[in-house]
């Protein structure tokens, strides 16, 4: 694949999994303000989550969207700042995103479904 | 003929204007989130191992250089938000130049109100 | 000083290339403009100063400089508006090799516009009849809306990300490049946007809008670049990228 190519893709992955994380954020937002009042337990949190299909599928789609578009994000301020070789940068960033998604999974698992 | 392409070195006088703060803005909150999505993750998955586990992390935040970390990561989350829906708007709907200054405040507000409001049902 | 006169700090390279600022005292005088200031320098103070112009009415795009931290088009640009505290600090533009003084080497600026395929594509000839294009289309106002451009360098000289990345195309380029891709006589496009998409093309833009903020003849660059972007995504999509 040309480098135009892959940039433009690479451009279109971050967009498009912002415009999924700004419905996602919007959401998470809004619980956060609500869920924090009085005071945050983990009896309130696992209780409102635990066996939800919904919440389940809503922090899982939110996982992947992050772990798409961090990593990109952070490529961009690292290919202008760092000077790494693009291929160390790419492979370092590909690894992170990896990280993300399963630190992110286990997350989502451990408030659902544990 | 000289090879330095800059003869004064960064010059802030032409940065001050809203459009440069703002990425200014979604740049540290973009990589400040970042940092932090591991930790958080890793956090929430104590309650892997059961609920105490993650009662007992929830007890550690619960001092007030952790809140006050919290506060201004809500503050972040909202400003990247908000300004990442301006971006798209920008990028995908052609916004020209006439409101954004008027956009980009309405960014760092709807980001202090967020903040505010974490931060008043915290207390 | 007597408030009558401006202090003017110039910018002056030694055969070295290193360079300093140079104050010198010029009289004021109404509706003066930063191209006088430096013209009053150059004829009454010190004819070594080297500056480059020619219209001096905004058309060329020659005259940029840097006054007071930010790139304007001298020509155009009164003392009046820009003076602080009767002080005028003058520059070349930011972003270019400085040949003497004043004057840039514009030769990358200008390179990147036919790296960014800024020429027209004809589709027909000569013998063909004129292509009608209707002044109200969506396409035309898009050309409309960036042909103005004089090529003065401002925005290349404002932008950061030509700061931080020395091959990226920069605003000017890119808008070039922009009302060619809406141009329907154009027949270039697949090669256009091949050229204009990737980190040192659009998507390296950061849309902070100082092209837009500080261009004399009020383009919108950033909105150029914006619809680059979509367009270099989409044929990308459909593997129409080369």
């Amino acid at each position: 694949m040309s480098a135009a190519r892959r940039e433009a893709l690479l451009w279109l992955a971050s967009r498009v999994s912002a415009m999924i994380l700004a419905l996602c954020v919007v959401v998470h937002l809004a619980t956060m303000i609500v869920a924090v009042r009085g005071g945050l337990t983990a009896a309130e949190i696992l209780g409102r989550t635990r066996g939800s299909m919904v919440w389940a599928l809503f922090y899982g789609t939110f996982v992947i969207a992050v772990a798409v578009h961090a990593p990109l994000g952070l490529r961009t301020v690292l290919g202008e700042s760092a000077r790494w070789p693009e291929r160390v940068l790419d492979m370092g960033l590909l690894l992170f995103g990896i990280l993300v998604l399963f630190t992110g999974l286990r997350a989502v698992v451990a408030v659902t479904m544990a | 003929m000289t090879a330095r392409t800059n003869v004064l070195g960064v010059d802030w006088r032409t940065r001050g204007h809203a459009g440069w703060w703002a990425f200014a803005l979604h740049r540290v909150s973009g990589v400040a989130l970042t940092l932090f999505l591991p930790a958080h993750f890793w956090a929430l998955g104590q309650a892997l191992t059961g609920e105490a586990a993650l009662s007992g992390f929830l007890a550690w935040t619960d001092q007030p250089l952790v809140r006050a970390s919290e506060i201004a990561l809500v503050f972040l989350l909202a400003a990247h938000l908000a300004g990442g829906v301006r971006l798209l708007f920008v990028e995908f709907r052609g916004w020209r130049a006439g409101w954004q200054p008027s956009l980009i405040a309405a960014v760092v507000g709807i980001a202090t109100v967020c903040a505010l409001s974490f931060a008043l049902n915290l207390a | 000083m007597p408030t009558d006169s401006l202090a003017a700090r110039v910018w002056r390279t030694d055969i070295a290339g290193a360079g300093a600022f140079v104050s010198y005292v010029v009289p004021r005088s109404p509706s003066q403009t930063v191209l006088e200031v430096v013209t009053y320098i150059q004829r009454r103070l010190d004819p070594t100063l080297a500056y480059r112009f020619a219209c001096r009415v905004g058309m060329c795009g020659s005259c940029a400089m840097t006054v007071n931290g930010k790139a304007r088009w001298t020509c155009r640009t009164h003392v009046q508006a820009v003076a602080r505290d009767g002080v005028l600090e003058i520059a070349p533009l930011a972003n270019l090799p400085v040949v003497r003084d004043l004057v840039t080497d514009m030769r990358e600026f200008f390179d990147k516009w036919a790296r960014a395929k800024g020429h027209l594509t004809p589709t027909t000839t000569r013998h063909d009849p004129l292509a009608r294009v209707a002044p109200d289309s969506d396409k035309r106002r898009a050309v409309d809306a960036g042909i103005e451009c004089i090529g003065c360098g401002v925005c290349y000289a404002s932008c950061d990300v030509v700061r931080w990345n020395p091959r990226y195309l920069g605003p000017a380029a890119l808008n070039r490049a922009w009302t060619l891709v809406n141009d329907v006589r154009d027949g270039g496009n697949r090669e256009r946007l091949g050229a204009v998409a990737g980190d040192a093309g659009c998507h390296a833009c950061h849309t902070q809008q100082t092209c837009t903020e500080r261009c004399p003849k009020h383009l919108t660059p950033t909105a150029a670049i914006a619809g680059l972007k979509r367009l270099t995504a989409l044929a990308a999509l459909r593997g129409e990228l080369p």
